[in-house]
């Protein structure tokens, strides 16, 4: 079996953070020990709410920062230093898309122009050739050639996020890692980048590592879910498996509160509390002062990512109990 | 609660009544006459893509809009009229009797004064208290709207706050003049997911224990279905649908509706590919000659170029702007939940 074309394994990223102006640097665990898998043509989605990692770990995975622990493999090989001429070189088989097209677009710059960019940079095809190849990746995308000759201002955002992925698309990469790609859109052309992702993989044959706080979103393009909160994964699994029958409590907190139109099928359970400050980590498991099922454990004992009968990982005292319990019972 | 609307698509006995709303700026118009009324104690929700004009209906409502807005129309709130109001009449109104919270609490509080302070202003002019009622009044209303340890965040600024905390207390300082209306503008937008599920929760308790009206503007339907009775769905400046909740998202009559309806991913059942509603909401200046949505529906016909449908009674309760809009059909077969 070839080796998967992204992973991560236990990578760590801390920040140092001042407490006050004269206090002493406290060191906050952004990432902690995350361990990863892409596969080729598959799409991995990372959910959590703002301040759980998830986009640290984005950039962890493509080499944009380094780890302080762990390390990223690329194809099974490491991941070379960040600048390097050989990261350089990487850096073209992944590419990355953010939230805010009109933030990665240069807005002096026509489109199709911001798309070619990526042949010059990486001297890929003729220079005569260049411009035809940047309008054929606008036209897979969906944008005219009089599109392609407008400045970003002049597109709508759903537009300006095609562009964006026509010029992450220009170098061929194996890898996207798309970061809230569709949160600043609209509902109806939400539906249409979605859609677009999905047929570019398919017809590409991309990994895909997408982030995103919106589970219906996460659902719609993924075949693996790993679920975050501070830090940590603390649940991965078939989307679907996952998404319809959680078994760690955040998760299960997670799907119940996602707001869904119409009659809803399960009952809300409503968390209590904020999610807590990265720089003063709950004792045990980080989700107990939160957590309806914690139990005396939880509050001491750190819970580990271990697998469960079905096949997912989940890192929860309790759901690990449960399914032994079941076990044992049958 | 739910209210009925009577054939002319208004409540009886309102508290707020809109007529013919309508704002341009400079020489666009970007509202095209507004209907819209609240009852007592209902929860409406506005629903609509951006630009649609959600939020500049309530913010020309209350006079909140730059002056190079035109604005014309009327607003009524029982017997007074808030279109080109005297600013003394505004100033009894807005946070006296309707209160308004917007999308990101941070920006809306005021960084360098103490929580307290600013709870207390409001309190000390709509409320009419003075010295130490007003400190008790405030702790009170921070207990009311959930805010651990109330004595003490009394005296905490903004930023030692998390969001969600700040957005409580722009509800207490909302609730601060005892409003019959509270418009809440994308409030839970900026917000984690477990975190809106807080507020939502709160405004929904809010509106029951002290039959508060809310009107709740949000682009999310998810949101809208689960907090109010009655939704409106706005598109390119007007209402194009208004039904009460449940019958909207169960039987939508309004192509637009049924592809915004289409267009989210489920979160249970089968995985299908997404029917997103083709093309790009028209830009105010620029609008197409009869039905705004006619150059994206499915069902457009030679008569939808013609003039703009009005919103027309289909059914009970049911308006709809649309001609072909004919009976009420669901747009997504109910599929099976697997456990």
């Amino acid at each position: 079996m070839s080796a998967p074309l992204l992973q991560t394994r236990n990578v760590t990223r801390c920040y140092g953070m001042r407490k006050g102006l004269l206090g002493r640097s406290v060191e906050v665990r952004a990432v902690d020990g995350v361990s990863l898998t892409v596969e080729r043509g598959r799409t991995l989605g990372l959910v959590g709410e703002s301040g759980s990692g998830k986009s640290t770990t984005g950039r962890l995975a493509l080499g944009l920062e380094k780890p302080d622990a762990g390390d990223v493999l690329f194809k099974g090989a490491a991941m070379p230093g960040t600048d390097s001429l050989a990261w350089r070189q990487m850096r073209a088989r992944m590419q990355m898309i953010y939230q805010d097209p009109l933030g990665a677009l240069d807005r002096r710059l026509q489109i199709v122009e911001q798309v070619r960019e990526p042949f010059d940079v990486h001297g890929l095809g003729q220079p005569k050739e260049r411009e035809a190849l940047a309008f054929a990746l606008l036209q897979s995308v969906g944008l005219r050639a009089d599109q392609g000759r407008r400045y970003p201002h002049e597109l709508s955002g759903g537009q300006r996020q095609r562009a964006v992925i026509a010029r992450a698309l220009a170098t061929k990469p194996d890898l996207l890692v798309c970061d809230e790609p569709v949160s600043a859109l609209d509902v109806s052309i939400q539906a249409q980048v979605i859609n677009l992702l999905v047929d570019i993989q398919q017809e590409l044959g991309l990994g895909l590592l997408f982030i995103s706080h919106d589970l219906k979103v996460i659902r719609q393009v993924s075949h693996r879910v790993a679920v975050m909160y501070l830090g940590r994964i603390v649940e991965e699994g078939e989307a679907d498996l996952l998404l319809s029958n959680p078994a760690h409590p955040y998760t299960e907190a997670l799907v119940s509160a996602a707001p869904v139109p119409g009659r809803r099928t399960r009952p809300r359970i409503v968390l209590q509390g904020d999610p807590p400050n990265p720089a003063a980590r709950p004792s045990g498991c980080a989700f107990h002062p939160r957590c309806h099922a914690a139990r005396e454990r939880c509050k001491v004992e750190s819970p580990l990512l271990k697998p469960m009968p079905d096949g997912r990982l989940a890192a929860c005292h309790v759901a690990h109990d449960q399914a032994n319990f079941l076990k044992a019972a049958s | 609660m739910s209210t009925v609307l009577d054939r002319f698509g208004t409540v009886a006995d309102p508290l707020v009544e809109i007529n013919g709303l309508t704002v341009a700026f400079d020489g666009v118009k970007v509202l095209h006459g507004i209907d819209l009324s609240v009852a007592r104690g209902e929860a409406v929700g506005l629903v609509g893509e951006s630009g649609c004009g959600k939020s500049v209906t309530w913010l020309a409502a209350l006079g909140l809009l730059p002056k190079k807005a035109s604005v014309s129309g009327n607003v009524r709130l029982g017997s007074t009229e808030l279109i080109d109001a005297e600013p003394d009449v505004l100033d009894t109104v807005r946070g006296g009797r309707i209160a308004m919270i917007f999308q990101d609490p941070a920006s809306a509080l005021n960084p360098v004064l103490r929580l307290g302070k600013q709870v207390g202003e409001a309190l000390a002019l709509h409320g009419g208290l003075s010295g130490a009622a007003i400190r008790a009044e405030a702790r009170r209303l921070f207990d009311l709207v959930g805010i651990p340890d109330a004595a003490r965040r009394l005296d905490a600024f903004p930023h030692e706050l998390s969001g969600g905390q700040n957005q409580r207390v722009m509800i207490a300082m909302a609730l601060a003049g005892k409003p019959d209306l509270l418009v809440a503008d994308e409030p839970t937008t900026a917000l984690d997911a477990t975190i809106q599920a807080q507020i939502l929760e709160l405004l929904t308790k809010i509106r029951r224990e002290t039959d508060m009206a809310l009107v709740l503007i949000s682009h999310d339907l998810g949101v809208i279905s689960q907090t109010c009775d009655r939704v409106c769905v706005m598109y390119a400046g007007r209402i194009i649908e208004t039904a009460e909740a449940q019958s909207l998202f169960d039987t939508p009559l309004h192509p637009y509706t049924q592809g915004l309806i289409a267009a989210l991913p489920p979160l249970e059942g089968v995985r299908r590919r997404l029917d997103p509603i083709e093309g790009n909401v028209p830009e105010p200046w620029n609008l197409p000659p009869g039905c705004a949505f006619a150059p994206r529906c499915p069902r457009r016909g030679e008569a939808c170029d013609a003039g703009v449908p009005p919103l027309a009674w289909k059914a009970p309760g049911r308006f709809a702007a649309c001609i072909k809009a004919l009976q009420a059909e669901p747009v997504r077969p109910r599929e099976p939940v697997y456990a």
